[in-house]
């Protein structure tokens, strides 16, 4: 039985925006994110999937305490870290890192690579020693696969791989528990893109740590998720087993997302005559009422339309939150 | 004769820091109706080749070769005789929409503008065609879009409507460079799909810029893979994708990340990092990365061209 | 297919470890070379250098002294005969030695004005801009009223109250040129918020004092060093207009701008006693220009913030 490092209850991200001129104004609220829930375990890893739009970046960083939630609890190990005083929550960000998506942006172009490394260790621990630090930061170097003498060099003397690799390093210098990677692959090439994934998921074993990965692209979070959730207009549509809901997903949103990943085989793509999702996703600032993925679902009927499903628990264990999941067979059809 | 012959192409820039090779001596051709693929990374070249053809580089940027389009030699032609067949036989469609459309002007007078001015229309019935486009493209309420502003829309539409306008010239020669990168997974699908459907109606030939193997797989008939500005695989998409030779390809292959296959197959990441192009190294430019490598890889590899019209250079194969 | 347990691995790690650590080259080094590849900015630098070099030790220098007045020769031409190389006024004081010394004045206020600016406008700036919100607002609120103050009416004010001192012209230019490096500097600092490097500090749990000085700042001295650049030839061409108008430096004192306002009264007569000092003023002004814009150049926001 793994032991749980964070629970997310209905978490909420609104956002009010303000338009109109001198006289008249209109006030939205953008819900960013709305109703999300999980658990994550020492060592786990979850793949949240969306496409743009879906809420999974603002997510990331309410996750982390960086954005205040409008509703809902996030608890790191058991603690609301909400109800946390500035000094208390900042020492629990020891365990908590994160890694951007731009890996050049996420690094001071005026800091060498030991220094960008070196500050979580000068925050956290001022009267650290300055051989002990070059020792941290070497060894974190070593095991994002850096050479050691390049401590002196600047982010832009590295390729967009490597600068990924220097984020990840600067990530784990603290020892942390969880490291949030918002879309940490989408940036780089296809070839260097599988380098940052297997190097994410052996550091992942060799440190028991769990993660959250982010990506836009279910084929990214297949090979390093244990669960995968998948979000659409800051909603949580379905949360299952990888190897599940792969094989056989819960809601149509997750099936069309399938769908659309092209695969690289000629023969296949050929056959194919599934047109997949035709419109666009609706705006935040006015989501649809009911189920906001009822204007693109293949299987809609009267009832979508009017009540928003919640995210129930399946008899597999997994959650979806879809009025017709029993009914529906998903299954994704193997391909010969 | 080809639509498009490219000879000995090179593409380079002058930096400050010296001349960078972004293209060296590529060769294809392309048929009309056919449908080639430039694979690559960055850094492969395959950008700057299209550039260096339709004489869009940079200003520190210059190509050499020939690229003879119907016989004539696009690499010797000056700006006003390029233009005459920029936007009006060949065509181009750029990845990112938001940049490549006029933030300033309505969608009507940017598709307008470019087929008023080769195809001598009226404006009337200028409209009438790109209206006609739209719906072709899949834009539902095309009347009501084309008045609107390109940041009115959304990434997938812009993009469609630049798939518009690409088209509004009934080119001979399409050139895609990654319109679907910047987009999301549903879109992407969905502009694949269209391009696919376009390219069964139409004669163009058409080239795609690609990183993205997937859609290569599903739009392409023949391959041409880039590293380092020089093509190291060329063949159809079968024999790429089914029977691929050079160990980059192979490579590239194994990396992508595939829900079609069993869920415990193993990533295999090709290791190190693209060259630098300011400081190639001699012999085959893979020779760092490749699991393959050996003592006849500090030659220049030549390209073995088999019966099948299967390309790739290395020295992997050729007999001793 | 090939596993990645067929493929022989040469670990690159146990090759270089033992080697010395490589060098790095900094974002400011490569500005660097980029700046001295720019021929106008370098000659304009030595120019400045020489300019510099004149104005300091050239009065010493030369035999003249500012104040004495050569009866035998009151506005006479540059000749070497009379040893007067650029001529004199209308008082027979040597034209190049008053130049010089006039530029001692000009280029002092520049300097000066322009550090007392600096100082303000980037803190005030950086301020405001990092922390926003109400603070922020009115920051720039009391920025826009003083903005709207009429420059010349606010130094008259000051001339008439306090009278003719060198320390008032460096107070009535500085307070009003921080202005606009605090605009700037604001809008850098909104910018430099909001990157992702920023947000990797504060996810670190780094605090928002060593965040601006750790991250924000460096990142602000491209712009600053440029802007100061450019600032340094509009507070010279400042003084030289209160000057000109009469409401600068005081007699026996000169700067440029007196010196031409001078000769222009006598610029039909004796033109060298225009000419002389407008070209030290105009040949600064351009040498300034010329090296702010190398600097914007070599620092372009291409590569960085």
């Amino acid at each position: 039985m793994k032991d749980r490092v964070m629970r997310v209850q209905d978490l909420a991200v609104h956002f009010k925006l303000r338009e109109g001129g001198l006289l008249s104004s209109k006030t939205f609220t953008l819900k960013a994110v709305e109703g999300v829930s999980f658990d994550l375990d020492a060592g786990e890893t979850l793949g949240i999937v969306g496409e743009s739009g879906c809420g999974k970046s603002t997510l990331a960083r309410a996750l982390l305490a960086l954005i205040k939630p409008s509703r809902g609890r996030v608890l790191w190990l058991g603690e609301d870290l909400n109800k946390l005083d500035e000094e208390a929550l900042r020492k629990k960000r020891q365990d908590m890192q994160i890694v951007f998506q731009d890996p050049l942006a996420a690094l001071n172009p005026r800091m060498t690579v030991r220094d960008i490394i070196a500050e979580p260790l000068w925050t956290f621990f001022p009267k650290i020693a300055r051989v002990q630090v070059d020792e941290r930061v070497r060894g974190a170097m070593k095991m994002v696969g850096l050479l050691p003498n390049q401590v002196n060099r600047y982010p832009h003397e590295f390729s967009g791989g490597q600068c990924q690799r220097i984020g990840i390093a600067r990530a784990l210098v603290l020892n942390p528990k969880l490291i949030v990677c918002d879309e940490p692959v989408s940036a780089l090439d296809v070839s260097i893109q599988a380098q940052i994934i297997k190097l994410l998921k052996d550091l992942q074993k060799k440190l028991n740590l769990s993660l959250v990965f982010i990506a836009h692209d279910l084929s990214v979070v297949k090979h390093i998720s244990d669960r995968v959730m998948v979000m659409y207009l800051g909603r949580s549509m379905e949360l299952s087993q990888r190897d599940a809901l792969y094989r056989k997903p819960l809601h149509p949103y997750t099936s069309a997302l399938i769908k659309a990943v092209p695969v690289p085989d000629p023969r296949l793509a050929r056959a194919a005559t599934d047109t997949g999702l035709t419109g666009d996703m609706p705006s935040p600032l006015n989501p649809p009422p009911g189920c906001v993925f009822h204007g693109r679902c293949p299987f809609l009927i009267k009832r979508c339309q009017l009540e928003v499903p919640a995210l129930r628990r399946m008899e597999s264990g997994d959650w979806v939150a879809c009025h017709r999941a029993e009914e529906l067979d998903l299954t994704i059809a193997k391909s010969g | 004769m080809a639509l498009l012959e490219v000879k000995d192409l090179d593409v380079g820039f002058d930096t400050p820091e010296g001349e960078v090779h972004a293209v060296n001596h590529l060769e294809f051709s392309l048929e009309a109706g056919d449908t080639l693929a430039l694979v690559g990374e960055s850094g492969s070249g395959k950008t700057q080749t299209v550039m260096g053809i339709l004489g869009l580089l940079a200003e520190n940027g210059h190509a050499s070769g020939q690229a003879l389009f119907k016989g004539k030699d696009l690499l010797q032609m000056n700006s006003l005789e390029l233009n005459q067949h920029r936007g009006s036989e060949i065509a181009m469609i750029f990845q990112d929409p938001m940049t490549s459309l006029n933030p300033y002007l309505r969608i009507e007078k940017q598709m307008i503008e470019v087929v008023m001015h080769h195809g001598g229309l009226k404006k009337a019935e200028a409209r009438t065609k790109a209206v006609e486009l739209l719906r072709a493209v899949r834009i539902a309420d095309p009347e009501r879009i084309i008045r609107q502003y390109p940041h009115e829309l959304s990434g997938g539409m812009r993009q469609k409507v630049m798939v518009a306008m690409g088209l509004l010239s009934e080119p001979e020669l399409l050139i895609a460079d990654e319109p679907t990168a910047a987009l999301d997974v549903t879109v992407k699908a969905q502009i694949t799909h269209l391009m696919s459907e376009l390219r069964k109606k139409s004669n163009a030939a058409i080239i795609l810029i690609s990183h993205d193997l997937g859609i290569v797989a599903g739009l392409c008939d023949r391959v041409l893979v880039m590293y380092a500005g020089e093509a190291v695989e060329c063949g159809s998409v079968d024999q790429i994708y089914y029977e691929p030779k050079h160990p980059y390809t192979q490579g590239l292959l194994n990396s992508v990340p595939r829900l079609d296959r069993p869920d415990d197959t193993e990533m295999v990441a090709i290791p190190g990092n693209p060259p630098n192009l300011l400081s190639l190294p001699g012999g085959c430019k893979f020779r760092d990365r490749c699991p393959k490598a050996f003592d006849a890889c500090t030659q220049s590899p030549p390209m073995q061209v088999g019966q099948d019209l299967h390309a790739y250079r290395c020295f992997l194969g050729v007999p001793t | 297919m090939t596993k990645s347990a067929d493929i022989p691995v040469i670990d690159p790690f146990e090759a270089a470890l033992g080697v010395t650590d490589v060098k790095g080259r900094s974002p400011w080094q490569d500005a660097w070379h980029r700046l001295l590849k720019n021929r106008a900015a370098v000659y304009s630098a030595f120019i400045m250098a020489a300019m510099f070099l004149m104005v300091v030790f050239g009065p010493m220098l030369i035999s003249w002294e500012p104040d004495y007045t050569d009866w035998d020769y009151t506005s006479s031409p540059p000749s070497l005969a009379s040893g007067h190389w650029f001529g004199t006024d209308a008082v027979g004081r040597d034209i190049l030695v008053r130049t010089l010394e006039g530029g001692r004045i000009s280029l002092m206020v520049g300097l000066v004005a322009t550090i007392v600016s600096l100082l303000i406008g980037v803190s005030y700036g950086a301020t405001a801009g990092y922390f926003g919100g109400a603070a922020d607002r009115i920051m720039m609120r009391i920025v826009d009223i003083i903005y709207a103050l009429p420059f010349m009416f606010f130094v008259i004010l000051l001339m008439v109250v306090f009278g003719r001192h060198i320390l008032l012209i460096f107070v009535a230019i500085g307070a009003i040129n921080w202005l606009d490096m605090a605009r700037i500097v604001r809008g850098q600092t909104l910018s430099l918020k909001n990157t992702e490097f920023v947000e990797a500090a504060k996810a670190c749990g780094v605090g928002d004092w060593d965040i601006i000085r750790r991250h924000i700042t460096p990142n602000l001295l491209g712009v600053v060093i440029v802007y100061v650049t450019l600032t340094i030839p509009q507070v010279i061409l400042v003084e030289s207009f209160l000057s000109f108008l009469g409401l600068g430096v005081q007699e026996p004192m000169s700067s440029w701008g007196a010196l031409v306002s001078d000769g222009a009264q006598d610029m039909e007569s004796a033109p060298w006693t225009l000419i002389v000092p407008s070209v030290f003023l105009t040949v600064t002004l351009y040498c300034f220009n010329y090296i702010g814009d190398g600097l914007r150049d070599a620092l372009d926001p291409k590569d960085h913030l």
